[in-house]
């Protein structure tokens, strides 16, 4: 009796796992159904991805249907990852710029050239090289770069006034906006007002490598251009460091750890965030502006985000997805989502341009921020293995989120905790 | 009678005698088989989900360790012993043991301690005891997540936590970026949300002590921690058992509570077992590696358990 009842129940598993581990036959044949991963869920986004999605699907019958499924973005990569490991990986998924070199690298996406360059109208020659370059092996292009968005600093013009402090504009206006004055600033609306002064928002004391939009104006970088040397612990990052240690725990103009504050939920002074965050704004009751990131020692700088898409080699329908996202990213589907996320076509690049997509903001605010920003900016840091790498300095960097740390200590043992991970 | 008849093979005759009417044959189809049949049923969909869900995951974990996967180029290369060997020289292990010890005896003991005390408390024939079991138990039936993510506020800097501690002229410390603190509050909040699942069994295995005995112990004088020690605790060891393992399995597996309040941190304080697996095989993408801690996690609840098993022979008392 025993053999018997292992034998069915072995059978019934059989039965089970073929059952599923068959799923979709997929092919390109008959009818397709596409779904992409975002980090987004803003309604406005979805439903500008959707109204193209329906055009598209009027003129492909064959497509019955385009979905497009948004993951929260504090785990986006790692369900992305899951999904791919699990076998159910989506046609088409946006990709982070920390996460594009394992990506691109390890050949989890399609090649898009031949795609791009065969579809009627595409101008593939638009594409800026500096917003593509991150996307690229061996001369391939892997991954489209939708979204190419300066960081900036929101300012509730409001708050700062009731602080009676200088705003940025009135510092811009007298060729003072640097970081000492944004965080005297800061520091005025903190004390004055009792809310946060100034947020590096996605910072929270773990997002570490929001902290470039600081450092870069010491001309501090977390390691060099080849990725092999790391350099938490040069002179540049110790002072970039060492004042913002200073802004948060004597000057208090950052809220310090432990501490949350929305910005646009009228909770900070100024933050600092993408443009794609704008709207965020639409419905809110206070003033705001939107500035460029202030001066460094070294000067006027700009650190850039960005998003790619890529069709996923193991999804189902692979042709028919890097189709689909030729028809999102051609010039006239561009020119839609640029309301959003600044594109990397050369013509759309004007502020003119821009402007009548972006109602929020008016042009010498996307010529000064996103244009401008686009041209001179550098990408935030990003390695092979950077989940691994960001994990390690994010240990090795919380002794610094205290009043009485050793920056140069700490920093060194950055250094230390990486150097590893760097050589492999 | 049939004529049994020792024939030359040793077998028994059991052909009727001459003029006998032979036996009837037996049904097959019997009441006992019947009962067999529908027991079987009864468990098949069990076993199948057994099969499915537990078995064959253990397995494919085992298996798994034996590879490096990488998802992203989509390559499963057969690396025999090579994660184990990695495992071994992990440096950053022992204080990911450490902190996994450190959680779990926290846990364990205040769990325990406070389940029982608040079972001998509510145990009482007072005004008001439903209304506070139901209090205490409640937390149970809370989402997880939802209460990690309420307690993840209150814990901060100006959290509520610390506001009450300003109305009476403390001055709390940023509980979730100390060193300590941080897994104290781990411990807290994962205390305070199940406690009230303890508490219940307790308190179950608290009303099913017969009263004369502690009728006797009063008329022979003994104190009421006497009573407790050697009447309440040995009746109700058996429940304490259970709890014990059920306890301890549950806290070497913690998860959520660690990913939504400190994502391991501050450095690497908080870095369970549980959450070290995650990262090395959702984050980091190394799914051999991540199979083979899970194999070490296995491996140490198995054991924990077996250990707690083995020892009930010496202090759990059973009613002949």
């Amino acid at each position: 009796m025993k053999n018997r009842l292992t034998a069915v129940v072995a059978l019934t598993a059989l039965l089970g796992l073929s059952g599923c581990g068959g799923g979709d036959s997929g092919g390109s044949d008959g009818p397709v159904s596409l779904r992409m991963t975002t980090w987004s869920a803003n309604e406005a986004h979805l439903k500008l991805f959707n109204e193209i999605a329906a055009e598209y699907r009027a003129t492909h019958p064959d497509v019955t249907a385009i979905t497009f499924d948004p993951i929260p973005f504090e785990s986006y990569t790692t369900t992305l990852t899951t999904q791919i490991a699990g076998g159910n990986p989506p046609d088409l998924a946006w990709v982070l710029e920390n996460a594009a070199p394992d990506f691109v690298s390890s050949g989890a996406l399609v090649p898009l050239d031949d795609t791009l360059k065969g579809t009627d109208g595409y101008n593939f020659d638009e594409l800026t090289p500096a917003a593509t370059k991150l996307w690229q092996r061996d001369g391939k292009l892997y991954g489209y770069p939708f979204s190419t968005s300066p960081f900036g600093i929101f300012v509730n013009t409001d708050l700062v006034k009731a602080a009676g402090a200088k705003s940025p504009a009135e510092l811009i206006a007298t060729g003072t906006w640097n970081w000492d004055n944004a965080i005297a600033t800061a520091s005025a609306v903190a004390s004055k007002t009792g809310k946060a002064g100034l947020v590096v928002r996605d910072f929270d004391y773990k997002g570490w490598d929001n902290l470039s939009t600081v450092w870069t104006g010491w001309g501090a970088q977390a390691w060099s251009a080849d990725g092999k040397t790391c350099g938490f612990n040069a002179p540049e990052m110790v002072e970039a460091m060492t004042f913002l240690h200073n802004a948060i725990f004597t000057a208090k103009a950052l809220p310090g750890p432990g501490t949350a504050a929305d910005f646009f939920a009228g909770e900070a002074g100024m933050t600092i965030t993408q443009i794609s965050r704008a709207s965020l704004l639409e419905k809110q009751t206070f003033g705001w502006d939107l500035v460029p990131l202030p001066a460094g020692p070294k000067g006027g700088y700009s650190v850039i985000g960005q998003g790619g898409m890529g069709v996923l080699k193991k999804g189902k329908h692979a042709d028919a997805a890097a189709d689909f996202l030729a028809y999102l990213t051609n010039p006239t589907n561009s020119a839609k989502l640029a309301q959003f996320f600044p594109p990397p076509r050369t013509p759309l690049l004007t502020a003119e341009t821009l402007a009548k997509t972006n109602p929020l903001l008016k042009p010498e605010q996307l010529q000064k921020v996103v244009i401008d920003g686009i041209a001179n900016g550098v990408v935030k840091p990003s390695h092979s293995g950077q989940a691994e790498l960001s994990q390690a300095v994010r240990a090795a960097l919380d002794p610094l989120w205290k009043a009485d740390a050793n920056v140069e200590g700490v920093l060194d043992g950055v250094c230390s905790a990486i150097n590893p991970l760097l050589g492999k | 009678m049939p004529v049994l008849t020792d024939n030359a093979a040793g077998r028994v005759d059991t052909r009727p005698a001459p003029g006998e009417t032979p036996p009837q044959r037996r049904a097959w189809w019997t009441s006992r088989r019947r009962d067999q049949l529908a027991g079987l049923l009864f468990v098949t969909p069990q076993l199948i989900g057994t099969a499915l869900f537990v078995l064959l995951p253990l397995g494919l974990v085992v298996w798994y360790s034996l590879h490096e996967w990488n998802v992203l180029a989509d390559t499963f290369d057969f690396v025999g012993t090579d994660n184990y060997r990695k495992l071994v020289d992990d440096p950053n292990l022992p204080s990911v043991l450490r902190s996994t010890a450190y959680f779990s005896v926290g846990l364990v003991v205040l769990n325990l301690g406070l389940a029982l005390l608040l079972a001998v408390l509510l145990n009482q024939k007072l005004r008001g005891t439903v209304v506070f079991r139901t209090l205490f138990f409640s937390p149970v039936v809370v989402s997880l997540v939802a209460w990690t993510i309420v307690w993840g506020f209150l814990l901060q800097d100006n959290g509520g936590v610390n506001g009450v501690a300003g109305m009476v002229g403390a001055d709390g410390p940023n509980w979730l970026r100390g060193e300590w603190t941080a897994m104290l509050s781990v411990i807290v909040v994962q205390v305070v949300k199940n406690v009230g699942l303890n508490m219940v069994l307790f308190l179950a295995a608290l009303q099913g002590v017969p009263a004369e005995l502690y009728e006797a112990a009063t008329v022979e004088g003994a104190s009421r921690w006497t009573q407790f020690r050697r009447i309440t605790v040995p009746l109700i060891s058996p429940t304490i058992l259970l709890t014990s393992i059920i306890t301890v399995a549950g806290a070497l597996q913690v998860f959520a509570q660690i990913a939504v309040l400190t994502q391991g941190g501050p450095g690497t304080s908080t870095t369970v077992l549980v959450y070290y697996l995650y990262q090395q095989a959702f984050q980091f993408h190394q799914f051999g590696y991540g199979s083979t801690l899970s194999v070490l996690l296995f491996a140490i609840v198995l054991t924990l358990t077996v250990v707690q098993w083995r020892m009930r022979r010496r202090w759990v008392f059973h009613e002949q």
